[in-house]
């Protein structure tokens, strides 16, 4: 059951992203994103992380793609991009260059932390209660508001300067113009 | 995979064939109950909105026109299906389907009945096997109709924009942008609401209600309610919150160029949403199918056994809001663009925190044993001293557009 599961969301996934990458228009490159996004939070289910699932199909797939489609719609960049040009000199080598080392970066964590990954012995459904409905939701709780909660602070102010920085860039630009 | 579905007991142990059969039965009973309920939600809103209006309404097909939905759907299925020439053809048969799958899944983790009361779970044993009336007991709950409510913005988008035609295309990016969002105010409405009951899954809430001071609507402060409510009619692009087929502005919105049965299927996603989501506002609220009951006196329907007792006051109170929808419809006049923003991001977003935070000081005032009045005084102190910030930082931005000259 569990291996059923593990190929159809992996078919997903990599349907998906390799849907983001060839399909010529960019709304299908969107749409093959959800796909992928869909894949992930099966296994985030199949890994006993609903809470993770659910946020990753709420935030993901429901409010960031749509932004995607959204500002694809209404600055009506969905023709097809004409592949052949390229604005940068040698950028396509250099993106490949930097794809293959992430790709390493990736292997090497793997390698390096395989063990915790295959018995599971430090994951966040490493000793979730069965009765418990909640209990996901506890653990991720206490720990994101305890051990880690400097990080997660970090992380929504480094958010909000973001906000604060485009709404600021955006504003400077309409004041130049009129 | 076996913790996934512990929650109902029905799943643990080795799989037989009538645990297999009684699930089977329930996806069964809750796909006919949609779509039975929906039928008859058009028919309700027909004939209550031409009473408001003075006028009969449906009253051929059937007694009191009852079955006027089913001959319109007849006549929907033998129409000219249409293309247009400029769609974008895969996404343009895809869109309808997204739109009405996420109405029908959403209705799965709604308790549709059972025995709630005297300190019972809702298990009710159907041939030896204790489960739920309900279809599925996920432990995220709640998030999944929002992850599922997330979805159906796709179906509206898509369908605008892989028509190929303008007033289509204007229609789904109101659409997008409007319930982008109100499901920020509709998710932050429901934080106070766990953490009064203390959990996600929607058959804990209900348990948790069992008499009227305990339904969430009085426990959390009607305030939660109001806010989930206005959320939830926007969301489901209901009027006052209608612009996306603002029929003066827009032709007919996202669906203009729809015909035959995948415009049957639109049209059937947004009544079941509706039902849907009256659901939904009773099981968080309004204690599902608990009877009503205070102070250990139980409003009791006699001769009725307790488990299908359940299922009548759900659709009693379900019919309520189904007619405080339509009631709405027929009240209300459309809102401008620019107060739906407006009302969405400067009103219902702050409020919902704001009433949040309040609920969370008093809890944790409770818990440590402070003053209540104290707590309740600081906290409102403090509430009073952010609206004000807000307010100033409303006014500054109003006067710098004013000096930029932009209208918005």
């Amino acid at each position: 059951m569990e291996l059923f599961v593990f190929v159809c969301a992996t078919v997903m996934i990599i349907v998906g992203a390799l849907g983001v990458v060839l399909r010529k228009h960019p709304v299908h490159a969107a749409l093959s994103l959800v796909l992928t996004l869909f894949g992930i939070a099966v296994m985030f289910v199949a890994q006993h992380a609903e809470f993770l699932a659910a946020v990753q199909v709420i935030v993901y797939a429901g409010a960031i793609v749509v932004l995607f489609l959204f500002v694809i719609m209404l600055l009506g960049v969905d023709q097809v991009e004409n592949l052949k040009t390229e604005p940068l000199a040698g950028q396509r080598w250099i993106a490949g260059v930097v794809g293959a080392s992430l790709l390493g970066l990736l292997a090497a964590a793997i390698y390096t932390g395989a063990d915790s990954v295959v018995s599971r012995g430090e994951g966040i459904a490493s000793n979730v209660v069965g009765d418990n409905p909640d209990a996901n939701i506890q653990q991720l709780a206490s720990s994101i508001f305890s051990d880690y909660v400097m990080a997660f602070e970090v992380t929504s102010i480094l958010l909000v300067v973001a906000v604060v920085g485009t709404v600021l860039l955006a504003r400077r630009r309409t004041a130049g113009k009129s | 995979m076996s913790a996934v579905f512990a929650i109902d007991p029905l799943l643990n142990g080795e799989l037989l064939w009538t645990p297999l059969i009684i699930v089977l039965l329930k996806v069964l009973a809750v796909f006919v109950t949609g779509l039975v309920a929906t039928m008859l939600m058009v028919w309700f809103e027909r004939k209550v909105i031409s009473g408001m209006q003075n006028r009969i309404g449906p009253n051929k097909a059937g007694p009191f026109g009852l079955l006027q939905t089913l001959a319109d759907g007849i006549k929907l299925f033998f129409k000219e299906d249409l293309i247009p020439d400029r769609s974008d053809r895969f996404v343009f048969k895809l869109a309808p389907f997204l739109s009405f799958v996420p109405a029908f899944l959403s209705f799965a983790i709604i308790p549709l009945g059972g025995d709630f009361r005297d300190g019972n779970n809702g298990m009710v044993t159907w041939f030896g096997h204790a489960t739920r009336v309900q279809l599925a007991d996920p432990p995220v709950g709640v998030l999944f109709a929002l992850a599922i409510s997330a979805i159906a913005v796709y179906g509206i988008m898509l369908a605008g924009w892989s028509s190929g035609s303008k007033y289509p295309l204007l229609g789904s990016v109101r659409a997008s942008a409007q319930m982008v969002s109100y499901e920020a105010a509709l998710g932050l409405s429901l934080g106070t609401v766990f953490l009064v009951t203390g959990t996600l899954s929607t058959s804990g809430i209900v348990a948790a209600q069992n008499s009227i001071g305990n339904w969430n609507v009085i426990a959390t402060g009607v305030v939660p309610f109001a806010i989930f409510l206005i959320a939830a009619t926007a969301e489901l692009n209901r009027p006052p919150f209608d612009l996306v087929e603002a029929e003066q502005e827009l032709v007919g919105g996202f669906n203009t160029e729809y015909s035959s049965i995948r415009f049957a299927l639109f049209y059937l996603a947004e009544f079941m949403n509706t039902v849907t989501m009256s659901a939904l506002i009773v099981t968080l609220f309004f204690g599902g199918p608990q009877p009503i009951s205070f102070r250990g006196t139980v409003l009791d329907i006699p001769f009725v056994p307790n488990g299908i007792e359940g299922t009548i006051w759900l659709f009693a109170k379900v019919l309520v809001f189904l007619y405080i929808y339509v009631w709405l419809r027929a009240t209300l006049p459309r809102f401008r663009y620019d107060q739906l923003m407006d009302l969405g991001w400067k009103v219902l977003i702050p409020a919902s925190l704001g009433w949040f935070m309040l609920i969370a000081a008093q809890r944790l005032g409770r818990d440590q044993g402070w003053n209540t009045l104290i707590v309740t005084t600081v906290s409102v102190a403090i509430l009073g001293a952010s609206y004000a910030l807000l307010q100033a930082a409303f006014k500054v931005s109003a006067k710098q557009r004013a000096a930029e000259g932009s209208m918005f």
